[in-house]
Formats: structure tokens, sequence, C-alpha cells
């Protein structure tokens, strides 16, 4: 490794995402861990805001916690890419030294993490969903010397089987690609501002500047499973694309929305930003119902922070029951539409009185 | 046109994950697999050898074991085969391990570079776009479909609600998604043929460019502080009811003592 000062290292930096100009939620989930982190170093957590024509984004970062913000803005910084992306938040780092670098393990941070930690000849902890500031070694031990004030960072493996805590300790900036959906946000302060500071380290295109053709979105209206308060969530075990309609209709009157499990998605009947699990999308609503969906531990990990489990399941050793606080053991054809019209009526009660 | 395709010997964690009587993971008692996204990065490789001709080469780093992958490999139409495995690379985080192979790659002619997106154990993703970091070359990460013309190559970037048609020059790495394809399987001809292969064994000597000090655990810049079994929320209740009527009443009860309606 690249032998460093770190006692130059200083300050949190979060790498505050946009697409279209418009930020995306896991910036302001890094945010508010950030700046609890850099209470405890009694430091600044800086938001790292990269674009084209982006200064306008400044102000809402502020309102969730940015103390600072990096405005990086360049046409070349229009749409993500690789290169010119990693070229701004290495140079950030390298220019400004922080001791933490935050950024979302999305599909733009997990190939945007790995290249600027490469670049800047750093270790780089992947889909981290706990961070915390502490020693390492975390117990005293003879012959090796216990470092203070370091991130330790906690992430699940083997797909979900095991957990490990990891530190950087030996190196600077200490970074972590975090997991959307696990931090939380902070409760904006409408007016708050952050100190802004522009910086434009270059832009020459070179061999590493790839050509975007084409941008295709995918057509979706439905509401992103993430940001539900209550998921129907339907596995193989509910049997046919066409028996979702149970489901939706469940939803419906719970004004949740409806989501699955990635047997689902792989049979073709869901697509792929319904998915819930280790390598769809880590979801915890208020309410989290499991309707034929077995539990395999790649789904657990991604629904288990949910504040309430209801599965529904016709197999008794279904592993989805251990994480169930309500398991009911059943046919979901016959459950399902019962409960939602039960619900329906309770609810019409309700607003009679 | 040459191909190296990347690929790790990996613990099917699918197949359920067995423990030590200490909580560690047994790995001895789990399967060993070529990892999946690896193995669909293979098969676009093998596909593009079909189409336009290339030579393919799969490159892994391991223990000697890992040779089974290797022998898959071959069997599934792979022409070249290159372990990397020494006592001084063990331990390796993501940072040592894109270091042991750039250095691999830099005694390999390459066009194309396929790895897998992420590997199921560690599951990090970032080997890839760290090789192609060390080796200054383009990357393009979550492939959902790669085609080549002449040089230039053109993939179907992935992103959570939309896909880039991204275009680049040769040589670059292509990190590939299961997604792309569907692998094929072992011929009896090629698993015959494999059986007599040659796999190229390389040591840390083999290693072009590349610093004793980024290797293995002591090269390592992250460090593991605690390891253990994931604690889980523990079973709520579990009922067996009469009838759908039954389970009903019983969830609307529960949501009456919670408030929630």
């Amino acid at each position: 490794m690249v032998t460093k000062n770190i006692e130059e290292y200083k300050g949190v930096f979060v790498f505050a995402q946009q697409v279209d100009n418009e930020i995306s939620g896991i910036a302001y989930e890094l945010l508010g861990k950030g700046k609890e982190l850099a209470e405890k170093l009694s430091t600044e957590v800086t938001a790292v805001l990269i674009g084209y024509q982006v200064k306008a984004l400044a102000d809402k970062l502020a309102e969730y916690g940015a103390d600072k913000v990096i405005l990086i803005d360049d046409p070349e910084l229009e749409v993500y890419r690789t290169e010119p992306y990693a070229h701004a938040l290495a140079s950030a780092i390298n220019q400004y030294k922080p001791e933490i670098v935050l950024v979302g393990a999305t599909a733009i941070g997990r190939d945007l993490g790995p290249t600027v930690s490469a670049r800047v000849a750093t270790g780089l902890t992947a889909d981290c969903t706990v961070l915390e500031i502490g020693d390492f070694p975390l117990e005293p031990r003879p012959g090796i010397e216990q470092k203070h004030n370091q991130l330790l960072m906690t992430r699940p493996a083997f797909g979900g089987n095991t957990i490990a805590t990891i530190a950087c300790p030996d190196n600077r900036p200490q970074m972590a690609t975090v997991r959307p959906g696990v931090m939380q946000k902070l409760q904006p302060v409408a007016g708050a501002k952050a100190v802004v500071e522009e910086y434009n380290p270059g832009f020459t295109p070179n061999n590493r500047y790839v050509t975007i053709k084409e941008v295709v979105k995918a057509v979706s209206d439905t509401v992103d499973i993430m940001d539900a308060k209550v998921l129907v969530s339907g596995g193989r075990g509910v049997g046919s694309p066409d028996n979702f309609k149970i489901l939706e209709e469940l939803a419906e009157v719970m004004g949740g929305t409806v989501s699955c499990s990635r047997a689902v998605v792989d049979s073709g009947w869901k697509p792929k930003d319904l998915q819930v699990g280790q390598t769809g999308k880590t979801v915890r609503p208020q309410i989290y119902f499991a309707i034929g969906i077995s539990g395999a531990i790649q789904h657990v990990a991604g629904m288990e922070e949910s504040d309430l489990i209801v599965a529904i399941n016709k197999d008794e050793s279904a592993p989805i029951f251990d994480v169930a606080d309500y398991g009911i053991v059943g046919d979901l054809n016959k459950i399902v539409p019962q409960l939602t019209a039960a619900l329906k009526s309770e609810k019409a009660a309700k607003n009679n009185n | 046109m040459k191909i190296v395709v990347c690929i790790k010997q990996v613990p099917d964690t699918k197949g359920g994950v067995k423990f030590n009587p200490d909580g560690t993971l047994d790995r001895g008692a789990m399967l060993a697999i070529m990892n999946p996204d690896d193995k669909a990065g293979l098969e676009a490789a093998l596909r593009l050898k079909d189409q336009y001709g290339a030579e393919v080469t799969v490159l892994t780093m391991g223990l000697p074991k890992a040779k089974d992958v290797l022998l898959e490999a071959l069997a599934m139409g792979a022409d070249n085969a290159v372990l990397v495995t020494d006592r001084v690379l063990g331990g390796a985080d993501t940072w040592a391990t894109s270091t042991t192979i750039a250095g691999a790659l830099r005694n390999m002619e390459y066009d194309l570079i396929i790895t897998g997106r992420q590997a199921i154990d560690g599951d990090t993703a970032q080997v890839g776009p760290q090789i192609a970091e060390h080796l200054q070359i383009p990357v393009i990460s979550y492939a959902q479909d790669i085609k080549v013309d002449g040089d230039t190559v053109t993939v179907q970037r992935q992103y959570d609600d939309r896909y880039h048609v991204v275009e680049t020059k040769m040589p670059c790495l292509i990190t590939a998604l299961s997604e792309l394809n569907a692998p094929r399987y072992m011929t009896p001809g090629g698993i015959f043929d494999a059986c007599k292969a040659e796999v190229t064994t390389w040591g840390r000597a083999d290693l072009k460019d590349v610093d004793d000090g980024n290797l293995g655990l002591a090269g390592s810049p992250t460090k593991i502080a605690k390891a253990s079994d994931k604690v889980r929320k523990g079973a709520g209740e579990k009922i067996v009811p009469d009838s759908p009527e039954d389970a009903v009443s019983y969830i609307v009860g529960k949501f009456k003592e919670k408030h929630i309606i």
C-alpha cells in the first residue's frame, strides 16, 4: 500500500448520488449515518455532489444533515459513467483527505466505490449494514497497538449466513459501500444551509471514457418498494402471475404495495424492481406480509428488519416462520381473499363510527 | 480475439450452509462450485467464440483444489486455463486479490476480460472494477448483454430502473450478471479432453509489476475484527388454524391489538 500520513485525514464524506438531477434516497440515508459518525469523531459530514447543473440540489443535502457540500459540476458528468465519476470522487478525496468515505451500495456505487478505492489505494468494505466508531482490535491484544476511533463496518457474507465486522486501521480513507434501506434519514430541517464549495479537477476524455449510445428506462408506475409502509410480498407458492391479483387486493385495502421473492422474478412473473432480498432490495416496512414465500436466507436478509412480519404458508416447516411475528400455516388461496374482505369491512365499520 | 474469463471456486451457499462446532463455516462440508455470475461470464465468452472465433482462457486464484472449476470450464469449451496459487497470496481482501489477478493478467494477452459481477461467498462485486483500475482499462459493470463488432464492444449495462447501451474499444473489462444467459453444460467430449488438458499453474513469481506489500493477508488494507453467525430475531407465534376463518380472525385480532386497524 502507498504510505500515507493517516493523521492528515479528517472528516466524513458521503457520495450524494443523483440520477436525472434528482437525489437518490440512499444519499439522505448516508447523511443521517455520516452525521452520527461525524459527531462521535467531533468532525463534519460533507456531501460530495457530482453531476451536471446540479448546484440547486445542495440545499436539499443541507436539510438532511450535510455541514458542507463539495460540488463537482461538469458537462462530462451529466449521465453516470465510471471514469469521469471515479476521477471526480478520487480527486476530491486526494484533495480534501477525509477519514471516512461512504458510498451507497447501488448499481452505481458498487461500480464507483471499488474503482475509487483502488485509485486512492485504500480498503473498501462492501454492502455494510452497521457502521460504528470503535477500537481495533475490539479487545486489547498483547503486542498489537489498539487503535481508537476506527470505523467498524459490519456486513453479511455467505448469502447472509454469517456476519463480519471489518476495519481499515492502517489506511485512509476508510471506505464503505452501504446497503440502501438500512440507515435512517434525519428529519429534514427546512431552510438549513451548508457551505458549498465548487471543485473541478478537470475532465479530459481518455480511453476509459465509454460512450453512452442509449438510455432505456424501465416503464414502471409502481411505488418503489423501499418506500412502502406495507408490503404484500408473494413467492412461488402464489402459483401463477394471475393469482397475484389476490395479493394486490390485500395491498390495496392495507394501503400498501406488492413485492416478491427472487423465484417470482426468475419465473418472469414480476419485474426485478419488485424483488426483495440479497440480490434484490432491502426493505423495512411497518408490515411485511410473506405469502407463499418459503423464506430462503437470501430473501430473509432483505426483509427481516421489517417492524411486523406476517407469514402465510402451507408448509409448516418453511423457514419464513423462524422470522415471522405471526405465522399462519394454511392455504393462501383461501386465507388471503377472506382476510382482504375482513379488513375491508373492519375499515368500513371504523369509517362509519 | 483473445478473451480472459476470471472465475472463482465458491462454496454453494444455496445448498445449505454447514458450520463447524466453533461456529466457523465448514467449507469442507459444502459443495464447491463455479461462482454463478462467473459461469455466465464464461458462457458469454464461449458464445463470442462460437460467433466470431476467439481464444478463451480461464483464470482463477485460489487453493490447488480450485483447479476443479478450471477443468469444468475447459470441459465447457474454454481453450486454456491458468491457476494462480501460492501460500503468500492467502487471506487476501479485494484489494490484494485484484492486485494479484491484475499481476497475472499483465503476463497474458487479452482484448476482453470478463469477470462475474460478484461471488456468492463474499457478495462484494469489487474485484472486477478493481482489476480494471489496476490495468488502466475501461470497465463496464453489470452487463446484461454483450456484442462485439471489430474492436468495439457494445454492452447493456443494468441499473436499478434502467439500462444504458454503452460502447467502448477493447481492451476492456466487463462484469457479467447471471441474467446474461443460461450457461451450457459440459459435453462428454469436453470432459474427456479436459481430463487430458494442461492447467498452467502460476505462483508469486509469475505476477508482473506487483509489490509484495500488496499481496495476501499482510497486503490487505481491510482486516476482520470479528466474524460470527448471524444472530436472527427469534420466531414469533405460529398457528395451524382449523379453517381460513380462524386464520383471518387471528390476524384481525392481532392487528387490533397492535392498533394497526
